[in-house]
């Protein structure tokens, strides 16, 4: 029997990807400020990356299968970057944001609350996710604080494939019969949480002055809503009424029963050994 | 490969350290598509020589890649003996496209089946970024995509009509 081979901790934890950045050019409340907006956008990427994992194995094709296992490595990738510059923002650890919160605490947006459920149910959350994230991007990609304009202009490459993917999706759904129902189902009990990703952050005022975001989520909320009503329009799909609120979309009083099970599945590792690395 | 290929026999003057680091580089490859080196897939962005240490900065191909670690810890292991203080980190600064990948690049990745990525990618427009790929075998445009996500993040699939083969494009970003 040879010495057992050493066990090597994965590289990433040690040394965050992320260049360092002075956080002391910010002042403290516009600081925090930027916290609250990189915390729902890591959420958002984590957790929906988490939901698109559970095609693994089971979508109803190959190609999908692969697709969605991208997509979701897609996400987590961009979560990890931006909970490492959080945790440099705050001084504290990209490790204990992602895994080390109760389910309670996680400011994902309501549109990604709900469970996986069929395929059209996923793509249209997909849908309107990615079209409301490519909005935001936009409104960041020129951001005043740099480091997030960089990895925004990076990101927001990756989101390109999303989004034709699921445009290609849309398509073929909203052809007829059955994909067709199903498709309409979905969207109509997606719609009340479609704008959910505008929701206001608190002191957004602060981050529009200093540039680091270049409108109200608002005004953001608007452009996305014009651009959904577009899309359904021509695809010949009902556009649901009414017209969604944003104003409520991140703090809930409780997250749903479907998060509350994700949120067992992905910190399991990390409730039964605390700081393992694998 | 020496490290000193590159030398011009005739000039006889030392290396200079930066042109060697470079040379040595070239030994990386990418794990994912061990043919070509971390300097002909563009991801190598500079290469900082001072008094006893040695900076190299990489540009990850897609964010959640995770062969970049192995590629910081494989150019870290590589350069180990051109100073005491060797250190590979992962840059943001400016986005890594496939228009970094070199033409020599782009031959190895033809050898090995692979489709190189189309010329495209300006980042604001949807529809260049899914062209025409040419089929790596023989040279056909008449292919199709068969799904954006491959193997890995960085790789598309695609069919040839002409000779009925499958092949894996290096995705335009």
């Amino acid at each position: 029997m040879t010495a057992t081979p050493e066990r090597r901790s994965t590289r990433q934890l040690a040394r965050p990807d992320l260049p360092r950045f002075d956080t002391e050019e910010l002042d403290p409340p516009t600081r925090e400020a930027l916290s609250g907006l990189l915390l729902t956008m890591a959420d958002d990427e984590f957790v929906l990356g988490f939901w698109d994992s559970e095609w693994t194995g089971i979508a109803p094709m190959l190609e999908e299968d692969v697709a969605f296992s991208s997509l979701a490595q897609d996400e987590i990738g961009h979560a990890r970057l931006l909970f490492e510059m959080l945790a440099q923002l705050r001084g504290s650890d990209a490790d204990d944001l992602a895994f080390g919160r109760t389910a309670d605490e996680y400011r994902h947006c309501r549109l990604l609350d709900h469970p996986r459920t069929d395929w059209a149910f996923s793509v249209a959350r997909r849908w309107l996710y990615d079209t409301a994230d490519a909005v935001r991007l936009g409104a960041l990609r020129r951001s005043g604080f740099v480091p997030l304009a960089q990895i925004v202009e990076k990101i927001r490459r990756e989101e390109t494939y999303h989004l034709m993917h699921m445009d290609v999706w849309m398509r073929r759904l909203a052809q007829g019969g059955e994909p067709r129902e199903r498709l309409e189902v979905a969207l109509a009990s997606l719609w009340p949480d479609a704008l959910s990703v505008f929701a206001p952050l608190p002191e957004e005022d602060l981050l529009i002055e200093a540039g680091i975001l270049a409108a109200p989520m608002s005004g953001l909320a608007d452009r996305h809503y014009e651009q959904l009503r577009g899309v359904l329009s021509s695809l010949g799909l009902t556009v649901p009424e009414p017209r969604p609120s944003s104003q409520d979309g991140r703090d809930r009083a409780k997250p749903s029963e479907s998060f509350r099970w994700l949120w067992g599945e992905f910190t399991m590792v990390h409730r039964l050994e605390p700081g393992a690395t694998w | 490969m020496s490290a000193l290929r590159t030398v011009d026999p005739s000039a006889g003057a030392p290396m200079p350290l930066e042109q060697a680091i470079w040379a040595a580089l070239e030994d990386v490859s990418d794990p994912e598509i061990p043919t070509i080196s971390v300097v002909d897939l563009g991801v190598v962005r500079r290469v900082e020589v001072g008094p006893g240490r040695v900076r190299v900065e990489l540009l990850p191909t897609f964010v959640g890649c995770p062969a970049i670690d192995l590629m910081r810890s494989a150019v870290e292991e590589r350069l180990a003996g051109f100073a005491p203080d060797v250190e590979a980190v992962v840059s943001f600064a400016e986005p890594w496209t496939s228009q970094r990948i070199t033409p020599q690049g782009h031959m190895r990745l033809r050898e090995s089946g692979f489709g190189p990525p189309a010329p495209a990618g300006d980042g604001e427009s949807l529809l260049p970024m899914l062209p025409v790929a040419p089929c790596p075998y023989c040279g056909s445009l008449d292919t199709s995509i068969q799904n954006a996500f491959g193997p890995t993040l960085c790789r598309a699939i695609y069919h040839c009509a002409a000779c009925r083969q499958p092949f894996e494009q290096f995705k335009t970003v």
